[in-house]
């Protein structure tokens, strides 16, 4: 039997790393490391802030949405805008691991295990925001088709409905891609838990995994399988988010271009997460040789592209505006240049448009730091535009007599804060406890590496 | 002849009072007797266990030995009474009034509740319509802040023992002297003939009125014109040309509904009337005007002036004109003074006028000069006495007697009351006054500050308060005491043209309320007799013969006939005036003798000498906008002219606590929860004054602090502020909202205070309005069609408005087996008096919401009123849209709903499922008209009982959470159909009729059956002013709009 491969340096793993030091890296983290103090603070931290969060959900079932600063004509606010922008963020895992998965691009396997856990974080947050913008959340079930003694259905015209088909599928469907990859990394970590608890809980996760070739077989095809199945998703969700403004009359919302202008967006802001989630991680976890500067590189192309086509949105919003001669639309239009919103419009145009330009730069794009902030920036823009586009549109619509402003109040940014807080937190609480970088992948990587040179 | 002896007051009022239904009643003409044991029921404030439990506790105490018997019989509902109309709505018909002067309404009741109150189409002041106010009282009769008992010194006390304490002071003055009584305006003529008694009987006591919003100009200038005081009742649906001198026709003067009514129909026929006013603070006549001049409002007295030279020029009736007002300035009799006043004076005049009112007037002059006899001008009622003379003048001149009527004023002894009062507070002061009973009104609060009559009222040994809140004149009076509400008790008001109707009540009075007809009554003889039975034998004495078919015919009719002579001789030898003037001691009448020259009946003696060597006109009572003692000179502040009017929405205040109006966008404004001051854009950018900026109006006086609000079309260097505002006990809804404006009304300079010193000042406030954007943006919301354009395509086929009906759908149309309902609103009739909204509230249990929450712009009201303006901000033409639900057959709102609550009817609603919104508001985002309203928070008030008495049983109350919207009133179509179940007729066009509908003035609003081509709203559709709003976007709206008839102005850029 010959020796384990020992990697050698392929761009996106770094030379020297055989089947046990990448499982001892990966794992130690999980079983051994003891938490860092910055770990603590942050999970002290934002697991008060989720508290919070909580708190404020209560305080909101029981007064109403009436706290926010929602109103008539603006009936949607930050509920809905956080909504899209964390679904949009939860794009990217999907991305990875399907997409990438089925491109045979080797480049997603260091990070599609934290990137599938940012998907199913974001996409809860994207989740819960819908529910608490409800006027009587209570009676959410309703939204759902069930057989009922009233014979009432959903209303199938509504594109709410298909949202809720659209994200609960999404939801479930990664969160069952995310755990069949996570499978036998369980299984190495139940095998080398020290503790008898750990051996029970990560025993129980790994669902009998005895790395058995058989095992071995069925799991590479249905985790194929179900990269084919969540493949589409990636493109439905956010088309169908969109349809929700694009179905709608309101100029601003009514235009046939949303579908693939959210998709590129959600993209953008998925990569932008990623990178957000990713270069902490490799710094703080020593991982430079499993998330390298070819990750960032590649982030970041993804992002150039993705962002460019989100300009080419930007414009052709505009230009259709214009072309259509509608007066409504050029009506909004300008309002986004000068109306009330236009500091957010600008500041999104600066966010989301301009400053990706320095990704044109291989420079830029291999600089961890720079994109890292380059990536809080999107994330800040991408979030405006999702403002934007719920806010700016309502505002100023058909009626000038009904015209009116929304102002957030401290409720709505609370929401805001507590639900990135909820999702830091998770995120914490998911390095600690599950591997964050797939071993199993990165195993097979390293073999690949050798096997490659041949 | 009283047929009755009071034992128990209020068990014998019950007895005694018998309930006719009003016209509406389904099952035919013939009065019903209700039966005893319904009437005296408990109002239903107690649910049945709470009811229950007070029983057992009731049955306990008289057990242990409780010594008090309870005061009535407490009767459930279950013996109701015996008719198939069990849960279906009665009308009474009744009669309210505004500033004293009566409208006639039907009053709603459900299940004994007055729940809604309808114009009663008999009633010359209604003729089925109602204004805001009216609507509103139905929510002052449940407001849960109103005295529930009476108070002595503070402190809760009872109406016998209040009885007991006014009789021994009666008795202790025999001759009534130190005893006073306060009334506002009479019209009851049984109120009228009891103080009369009383008077008779006691030679030394005095009365004094005092209304603050009264008509003392319009009486005085009569007296100047005429030689005595008459009341000008216009019929403007005959008059071709209509000058408004400040006078809101329309929204202010008594009898405005009427007038709408009126105007609206002649507008819609074959000769349309050409209006023009002149006014400084815009006014809802302003904006229905053809012509418009802004002027400040001071200066409408030199307008008059010119006016009246410009008509008499060069004619014989020049002399008449002056002649009318010179000749009763002198005190001499009419036509026999000064004929030169008219030339002189008003040559000075017309040269001191702008170029704007010098072309204004000549069109003016020149179309009253082509319609003699067809014309009627009207001045304000806030103009001085003077400028009513004028006014007089020019209208004789012109010959337009058959369209001025004058009659015997409407309210009886109409004095002065501005001096009535002065005379009351110093007659308080000089220690002549030891008992006072003021009946209504609240003149601590509302009344010239100068005059300090709550410093006087605090000072008197003993004095009365009868009021329906413990306002700020009952905590300054020894007895505040708690008033029945007009809906609870028996009167009777005459209404602007002098019809009397009677005011029966629609329900039990709910707390331990007594009307000013049982004070008066304790007053005339020590006994207080129930109300019903002095409204009864007072007419009765009127009518012995045939008694009884008169008071029945009276009460279910609402008016009584013939009570309405509108001629002045006919009135005049009537034995109640012919009495009146025989009876020395009436205070009001005494005071005006003393004083009759013009001068001093328009202004206090301060004034006098200022104005007597300042023009010798007499209408140049106040025309100078700086006087020679200029306070604020001195200080560098901006000087101008305060107009200090009625609030729009709550009068002089004594609507403050009345949330629904409160909350009502004021018409041209569209401020709720607030009064501002009112200033010109000119005036605005000259001095760096932005809306809410906060600017201090000082008077040599006072000083008051309000944020300003700039107001299109307003004069420049005037300011407009409401009254009624910042009041302290008003209740919890009404106490501090807004400024109080009163300490700036001073007894000399009233209404039109000159040489206002004002200066901004830090802070903003921010003003709740309802509509944030004035201007249209180019958008075809508010169509206009020339006057030339709708004439000639009348009867044609062509369509100025240009409508094109699509077609084209990806969705299969609806079928409709039945009805189809829409609705048409005609924007030439309406004149934006957002009585449609109010009514609609009331109709629908819409909550109000708050100051806050309009800030935040949630308001929930379902019709509300656009306003646009268009043209130059100084001078803009104003534009009045009423938009309800559009109904529209492929409603946007439809499609989105993710649970189906808001769905197509059968027969072509929009309707939304209370129950089953989840509240994503989806709807609303994607309703193009935006008039979708969601229940944010808990706006309705679950808690407080008495606001529940209010609701309309067959209108959900709504959760928060829920979207909701006007529904067309499908409560009332369902009444309909019920009906029509029943009885096997179908519905006829006109059966139903929608709350907004029946309340318009103007008949603005028709609702019918679509699929009826007979039906009133099909035949609106076929005018070629009809279009839909926002057709392009393919909605298809059941609602749509009759354009405007107005000439089209050039857009300016």
């Amino acid at each position: 039997m010959a020796a384990p491969p020992i990697s050698r340096d392929i761009g996106v793993l770094h030379a020297g790393w055989g089947y046990a030091s990448i499982g001892d890296k990966i794992a130690d983290i999980v079983l051994t490391r003891p938490a860092h103090w910055g770990w603590r603070a942050a999970f002290v931290g934002t697991a008060l802030a989720t508290a919070i969060f909580l708190a404020a959900m209560a305080y909101l079932f029981i007064r109403g949405i009436g706290i926010w600063g929602v109103n008539i004509p603006v009936a949607w606010g930050f509920a809905i805008a956080n909504c899209v922008w964390w679904i949009g963020i939860g794009h990217a895992g999907t991305f990875i691991s399907a997409i990438l998965l089925l491109l045979r691009q080797r480049w997603r396997t260091s990070i599609n295990r934290f990137a599938e856990a940012m998907t199913l974080f974001a996409a809860g947050m994207a989740g819960l925001f819908p529910v608490l913008h409800l006027g009587r959340p209570w009676f959410l079930y309703w939204i759902a088709p069930y057989p009922n003694r009233m014979d009432l259905w959903p209303q199938w015209r509504s594109p709410l409905v298909w949202d809720f088909f659209a994200i609960g599928t999404y939801i479930v469907v990664s969160f069952l891609f995310w755990y069949m990859g996570l499978l036998p990394d369980l299984a190495t970590l139940r095998d080398r838990a020290a503790s008898r608890w750990k051996k029970i809980v990560f025993g129980l996760g790994a669902l009998g995994w005895t790395g058995e070739a058989r095992d071995w077989k069925r799991h590479r095809s249905a985790y194929l399988l179900i990269a084919g199945l969540a493949t589409p998703l990636v493109v439905s969700v956010h088309s169908v988010v969109s349809l929700d403004f694009a179905i709608g009359n309101t100029p601003g919302y009514h235009s046939t271009i949303f579908p693939p202008y959210f998709v590129a967006g959600a993209l953008f802001s998925g990569f932008a997460m990623v990178l957000t989630l990713a270069i902490p991680l490799r710094r703080v976890f020593r991982l430079y040789d499993f998330i390298t500067e070819v990750h960032l590189d590649h982030a970041a192309k993804v992002m150039l592209a993705t962002g460019t086509l989100l300009a080419y949105g930007y414009l052709a919003e505009i230009f259709t505006a214009f072309y259509s001669g509608d007066r409504f639309e050029i009506a909004m239009t300008v309002d986004r240049w000068v109306g009330a919103y236009a500091p957010v419009y600008w500041s999104m145009m600066f966010c989301n448009v301009v400053c990706p330009q320095i990704l044109w730069f291989r420079k830029a794009r291999r600089s961890a730091v720079l994109l890292f902030f380059l990536s809080l920036v999107v994330n800040l823009g991408m979030w405006m535009e999702r403002v934007t586009i719920v806010v700016q549109s309502l505002h100023r619509d058909f009626m000038p007599s009904a015209w009116g402003i929304y102002i957030p109040t401290v409720w709505d940014w609370i929401f805001l804060i507590g639900s990135i807080c909820c999702f830091a937190w998770l995120f914490l609480l998911f390095i600690r406890v599950l591997p964050s970088i797939s071993i199993s992948e990165m195993r097979a990587l390293a073999r690949e590496s050798v096997e490659e040179k041949r | 002849m009283p047929e009755v002896t009071p034992i128990s007051p209020s068990l014998a009022t019950a007895a005694q009072r018998r309930f006719w239904r009003g016209l509406d009643e389904l099952e035919g003409a013939a009065p019903r007797e209700v039966p005893q044991d319904v009437v005296t029921f408990e109002p239903p404030r107690l649910a049945r266990r709470a009811f229950l439990g007070v029983m057992a506790a009731s049955a306990a105490l008289a057990a242990g030995g409780c010594s008090r018997a309870p005061l009535e019989t407490i009767v459930p509902y279950r013996n109701g009474p015996a008719q198939d109309g069990y849960g279906k709505p009665v009308f009474y018909a009744s009669a309210l009034e505004r500033d004293g002067y009566a409208i006639g309404v039907l009053v709603e009741t459900n299940m004994g509740r007055p729940t809604k109150i309808e114009g009663n189409p008999l009633h010359p002041a209604s003729l089925g319509a109602t204004d805001i106010f009216t609507q509103a009282a139905v929510l002052e009769l449940w407001d849960p802040d109103r005295s529930t008992a009476s108070l002595r010194n503070g402190a809760v006390d009872t109406w016998p023992r209040f009885v007991t304490e006014l009789r021994e002071r009666v008795i202790a003055a025999p001759d009534g002297d130190g005893i006073a009584l306060l009334t506002e305006t009479v019209t009851s003529p049984t109120l009228h003939d009891q103080i009369r008694t009383f008077l008779e009987g006691h030679p030394r006591a005095r009365w004094h009125q005092y209304q603050p919003v009264n008509r003392d100009n319009v009486y005085d200038g009569s007296r100047l014109a005429l030689g005595e005081a008459v009341e000008p009742v216009y019929r403007f649906g005959d008059a071709a040309v209509i000058v408004a001198l400040d006078a809101d026709i329309v929204g202010a003067l008594p009898g405005a509904v009427r007038h709408a009514r009126d105007i609206a129909v002649a507008r819609r026929g074959a000769t349309r009337p050409t209006i023009h006013a002149a006014e400084g603070s815009p006014s809802l006549t302003g904006a229905l005007a053809d012509r418009r001049l802004v002027i400040r409002t001071g200066e409408i007295a030199m307008l008059a002036d010119a006016l009246a030279a410009q008509i008499g020029g060069g004619e014989s009736s020049a002399a008449q004109v002056g002649g009318a007002a010179g000749g009763a300035a002198q005190g001499g009799g009419a036509a026999s003074g000064a004929p030169q006043v008219g030339g002189a004076a008003s040559g000075v005049a017309t040269a001191a006028l702008g170029a704007d009112a010098r072309a204004w007037l000549d069109r003016v002059a020149a179309d009253l000069a082509a319609h003699r006899g067809r014309a009627i001008v009207v001045a304000g009622d806030r103009q001085p006495a003077g400028v009513h003379a004028r006014v007089h003048a020019i209208n004789r001149a012109l010959g337009n007697d058959a369209l001025v009527a004058t009659r015997e004023p409407v309210a009886f002894d109409a004095g002065n009351q501005g001096d009535s009062l002065r005379a009351l507070a110093s007659d308080m002061r000089a220690g002549r006054v030891t008992t006072l009973v003021m009946l209504g009104g609240n003149p601590v609060y509302a009344s010239p500050r100068d005059l300090d009559f709550g410093g006087a009222l605090r000072k008197l040994p003993w004095s009365a308060h009868l009021a329906l809140h413990a306002d700020e004149t009952s905590a300054a009076s020894t007895w505040h005491v708690a008033a029945a509400h007009a809906l609870e008790s028996w009167g009777d008001a005459r209404a602007f043209d002098g019809t009397v109707a009677i005011r029966q009540p629609a329900i039990a009075p709910l707390y331990d309320g007594h009307s000013a007809h049982e004070v008066v009554s304790v007053l005339v003889d020590g006994n207080p007799r129930p109300g019903h039975a002095i409204v009864r034998d007072f007419w009765q004495r009127r009518h012995p013969a045939g008694f009884d078919a008169f008071w029945d015919a009276s009460l279910r009719d609402g008016i009584v006939r013939e009570s309405a002579a509108t001629s002045r001789a006919s009135v005049l030898p009537a034995p109640s005036s012919a009495k009146r003037s025989a009876a020395p001691a009436v205070a009001a009448s005494s005071a005006l003798a003393a004083v009759p020259t013009a001068a001093t009946t328009s202004a206090p003696p301060a004034a006098i000498a200022t104005q007597a060597t300042a023009a010798p006109s007499a209408t140049t009572a106040a025309p100078a906008v700086r006087p020679a003692s200029d306070p604020s000179s001195a200080t560098g502040a901006i000087v101008v002219e305060l107009v200090l009017a009625p609030d729009p929405t709550l009068g002089d205040g004594r609507h403050a606590n009345n949330a629904w109006l409160q909350e009502l966008p004021k018409p041209l404004t569209t401020l709720t929860w607030c009064n501002a001051a009112w200033i010109s854009p000119r005036f605005a950018a000259a001095h760096e004054l932005a809306n809410e900026d906060i600017v201090e109006l000082r008077t040599a006086s006072a000083t008051v602090r309000a944020p300003v609000w700039i107001m299109p079309g307003h004069a420049d260097d005037a300011v407009t502020l409401h009254l009624g505002h910042g009041r302290t006990r008003a209740g919890r809804v009404g106490n501090g909202v807004g400024v109080d404006a009163w300490p700036l009304f001073d007894s000399a300079t009233r209404a039109i205070v000159p040489g206002v010193a004002l200066a901004k000042v830090d802070g903003r406030e921010r003003l709740a309005a309802a509509q944030t954007h004035h201007r249209m943006e180019g958008r075809d919301l508010v169509r206009l069609v020339s006057r030339e354009e709708a004439a000639r395509c009348a009867g044609s086929g062509c369509t100025p408005a240009r409508e094109r009906e699509p077609t084209e759908s990806l969705y299969p149309p609806f079928k409709y087996d039945g009805h189809r309902w829409g609705m048409s609103i005609d924007l030439d009739a309406c004149n934006g008096c957002a009585a449609c909204t109010i009514a609609c509230q009331a109709e629908n249990n819409i909550p109000v919401v708050g100051r806050d929450e309009v800030l935040r712009g949630r308001e929930m009201h379902w019709i509300r009123i656009d306003r646009y303006y268009e043209g130059a901000p100084s001078a803009p033409r104003t534009l009045f849209q009423p938009v309800p639900c559009m109904q529209c057959e492929h409603a946007p709102c439809e499609e989105v709903c993710p649970v189906e609550a808001s769905v197509h009817d059968t027969e072509g609603l929009n309707v939304q499922v209370y129950n089953r919104c989840v509240g994503t508001r989806f709807c609303s985002n994607n309703c193009p008209y935006k008039v979708r309203r969601f229940n944010f928070l808990q706006w309705v008030d679950r808690e407080t009982e008495s606001l529940k008495g209010q609701r309309n049983p067959n209108v959900t109350v709504r959760q928060r959470g829920v979207m909701e919207k006007c529904s067309y009133c499908l409560q009332r179509i369902a009444r309909a159909r019920q009906h029509a179940q029943t009885t096997g007729e179908p519905i006829a066009d006109g059966d139903v009729v929608t709350a907004c509908q029946a309340v318009c003035p103007t008949r603005a609003i028709r609702f019918g059956d679509l699929q009826d081509a007979q039906s009133d709203v099909v035949r609106a559709r076929t005018s070629p002013r009809h279009y839909a709003l926002l057709g392009e976007l393919n909605t298809r709206p059941r609602t749509t709009y009759l354009a405007r008839i107005a000439a089209k102005t050039e857009p300016k850029s």
